[in-house]
């Protein structure tokens, strides 16, 4: 639980109907929270720039650009955290979300204390490694949560930042899905494994020379994953 | 012995059914027999007609030279001045000497004489020429000969040196020699050669005209069966493919005769068969495209209200009764809604056959384990006992189903049945696994159990409240995507059985493992 912010944290809920925005920022805000509504897809690089959000909330359904474009985009210019809303959890639309960029995602209709549950996890940092850690070449540095390769930063999202964090931090362990899902995402959602499979692609194209056959995070068939430790 | 009769049999078991399943055979073979029979009665009349005709010809030019030769003996005979028998018989054989040389010379006859006839007792000098005696000379021919006056004639055979035998004709007559006042028989023999090597001739003829008329006929026969057979087997196979699914196979049409309309009406059929395919295929993707639509479009609203509901769910201490116990109704009904929307489009999916399987290795036995602990029962305080859970009865299966399916069965055990206690039974076979959950509450009749699969429906109207009537619908369809079977037993005032049954892998459920409470008779 490092850095406390001191001023509320930020939300930005981004969805086109106006019922379901307003009564999104009516419990965010019951919680505590500081609260932002757009309600077009092309308006979010705007309030991105001028609200800052700590979280993102993205509805999938939405009008002229798709929630999967809004994803995109905003990926290019931030790694703030995306939890998006999905209509059905059993769909492409739920891995096609996270592949561009959402971290998590919530099925609609939820309860008013998974959202902020979700939300709050997303808010709080996991803290994976407290002290600055040297894995080969790879050093993370848990403070300014960058990251470096060779030398040179590595752009990571604050989940993927942890994702890695957890698994260099103990080399050779062998993590199981459901486990990094408790200890990632911060809750425990069993069977969920979408979640960390497609974000393990995402860490790996970007830390892996080559993502296909990876050198520092090795896949162990019908378990989970392990850190290779450098030599 | 009995090896070359199995052979047979299975030679002709195999002959006949060639003779069964080829039309192309049949016909032929057909064919050919009935021709054959036309062509040999044909050659038979045609050659008993020949045979008949030549034979007639014949035996009138024989009598004519016989009658003349006759004349011409008497005429001899008369000038001849004979008084005693020796002397007559000299003469006789003179005459008969000069015949056989101008028969030899003219008309290709030999003679035969025999006499003098009528001295009872002794043998009757013959005397004949050439190779022919007189054994050959029919005795009917012989008896009418000797007693009466005039010519007759008869067909006979005459055994030849190299064998076998040359028709001849026969023609006799009675001769008096009236210086003596003896009788003689004589008798021409013609030969009958050149009729019959005419008659061969037309019998080979014919024989052979038939043979290869037979053998033309059964080409024409199979050239004539290909035509017709061919085009119904390319529909044949055209039919078999179209069958196979591909649904854009047509038969050629060309010209205008019946097998060209069996194309067309076959074509008509196979495009009306594809359009309506293709337009229940349209239906069926519009449907689920919609259902999936009003999901969504359901879905947002109903979150927003969901959340709502939840607000005024928490703020409802500080209100008065009534309006705190509107804010848990809504909440109630607002779940439940959820939950009707969410078994709507399962069965939605199940409808479309959208719905997928994602198996794993579970083990029923576990899964029964984990049953007892299931909070719907526990709380209501019914007692769980656990039934050959001690050794593992695994399977493939989608776990979440199975969990789907066995929550529904304790969930309606604890809320329809009374019952103090469920039975939860693992049992298996070499090819399936199965689960069973029995109460001993207040039962179903039969009539209730043939219904209890059906949608929204429920055995007690007035607890609609409870439940969204599609659980065990749901379950039934979860159970048959897995390719197996949910069943239920049960007797008013005994309670209710609900038996799950899933394939093992590769086995399938037409011996379940469990058999359901029976409706009669069982305790």
């Amino acid at each position: 639980m490092s850095q406390r912010r001191t001023h509320h944290d930020r939300v930005l809920v981004v969805d086109d109907d106006a019922s379901l925005a307003e009564m999104l920022s009516i419990v965010l805000e019951g919680e505590g929270l500081t609260t932002a509504v757009c309600r077009s897809g092309d308006k979010v690089p705007a309030a991105l720039a001028a609200f800052r959000p700590d979280v993102v909330l993205l509805d999938l359904m939405l009008p002229g650009v798709d929630g999967m474009e809004v994803c995109r985009r905003i990926r290019e210019s931030s790694n703030v955290p995306i939890v998006m809303l999905t209509a059905r959890s059993d769909t492409d639309d739920v891995v096609a979300g996270l592949a561009a960029g959402a971290d998590d995602y919530i099925v609609k209709p939820f309860k008013n204390s998974e959202l902020v549950a979700r939300i709050r996890a997303r808010l709080r940092r996991t803290d994976q490694i407290l002290e600055p850690l040297v894995f080969g070449d790879i050093v993370l540095d848990p403070a300014g949560h960058t990251v470096e390769r060779a030398g040179q930063p590595l752009d990571l999202t604050p989940l993927e930042f942890d994702l890695l964090a957890c698994l260099l931090g103990t080399p050779e362990q062998v993590f199981t899905r459901e486990v990094l899902l408790q200890k990632v995402w911060g809750y425990h959602h069993p069977g969920d494994t979408k979640l960390v499979n497609v974000h393990m692609t995402r860490l790996r194209s970007k830390i892996e020379d080559d993502a296909e056959n990876p050198s520092i995070i090795r896949t162990v068939r019908g378990v989970g994953y392990q850190a290779i430790a450098p030599e | 012995m009995t090896r070359l009769g199995r052979a047979l049999r299975a030679g002709l078991r195999r002959a006949l059914q060639q003779w069964r399943r080829s039309i192309r055979l049949r016909v032929v073979g057909s064919t050919v027999a009935l021709t054959s029979l036309a062509i040999g009665l044909t050659g038979w009349a045609l050659l008993a007609q020949v045979a008949d005709g030549l034979a007639e010809a014949r035996s009138t030019t024989a009598v004519d030279e016989a009658r003349a030769g006759l004349e011409r003996v008497r005429a001899q005979l008369e000038t001849t001045s004979v008084t005693d028998a020796t002397a007559a018989s000299e003469a006789v054989a003179q005459i008969v000497d000069s015949l056989t040389q101008s028969g030899q010379g003219q008309g290709r006859y030999d003679v035969v004489v025999e006499g003098p006839l009528g001295r009872g007792g002794e043998t009757v000098p013959v005397r004949s020429s050439g190779e022919v005696s007189a054994d050959l000379i029919p005795a009917d021919l012989v008896r009418t000969v000797s007693s009466s006056d005039g010519l007759y004639f008869r067909f006979a055979e005459v055994p030849v040196p190299e064998g076998g035998a040359r028709p001849v004709v026969v023609v006799g007559s009675r001769l008096d020699v009236p210086a003596t006042g003896d009788d003689y028989g004589l008798y021409y023999v013609f030969s009958m050669a050149d009729q019959q090597a005419t008659l061969d001739l037309v019998r080979n003829a014919t024989a052979l005209a038939g043979l290869a008329m037979i053998v033309m006929v059964g080409g024409v026969a199979y050239v004539m069966s290909r035509q017709v057979l061919e085009p119904v087997r390319r529909a044949r196979r055209t039919a078999e493919r179209f069958a196979a699914g591909h649904l854009e196979q047509r038969m050629h049409v060309r010209g205008e005769d019946d097998i060209a309309r069996l194309s067309e009406s076959f074509n008509q059929m196979a495009a009306s068969l594809q359009s309506q395919i293709a337009r229940l295929e349209n239906l069926s993707k519009l449907q689920q495209r919609f259902v999936s639509d009003v999901s969504h479009e359901l879905r947002t609203p109903l979150t927003t209200l969901a959340m709502a509901g939840d607000v005024l769910h928490e703020a409802r201490s500080g209100w008065d009764p009534p309006t705190a116990r509107a804010a848990e109704l809504l909440r109630r009904e607002l779940t439940r809604f959820e939950e009707l929307l969410a078994d709507l489009m399962d069965l939605s999916r199940f409808d479309a056959e959208a719905a997928r399987l994602e198996l794993e290795t579970i083990d029923l036995s576990d899964v029964a384990r984990e049953l007892a602990d299931e909070p719907v029962l526990t709380r209501k305080g019914i007692e769980v006992r656990v039934v050959g859970a001690d050794a593992p009865v695994v399977t493939e299966a989608d776990r979440r189903r199975v969990d789907r399916v066995l929550r529904n069965l304790v969930a309606n055990a604890a809320a329809y049945s009374r019952s103090d206690d469920v039975v939860v039974t693992v049992a298996e076979n070499e090819t399936c696994v199965s689960l069973s959950v029995r109460d001993h509450g207040v039962g179903l009749t039969a009539e209730e159990s043939r219904r209890v699969f059906d949608r929204f429906w429920r055995a007690d109207p007035a607890r609609a409240a409870a439940g969204t009537g599609l659980g065990l619908a749901i379950a039934r369809s979860d159970a048959r995507l897995h390719g197996g079977e949910l069943q239920v037993g049960s007797r008013p005032g005994r309670g209710t059985d609900f038996v799950l049954t899933l394939p093992k892998p590769g086995g399938d459920v037409s011996r379940p493992a469990l058999e359901p409470l029976r409706e009669a008779g069982d305790a």
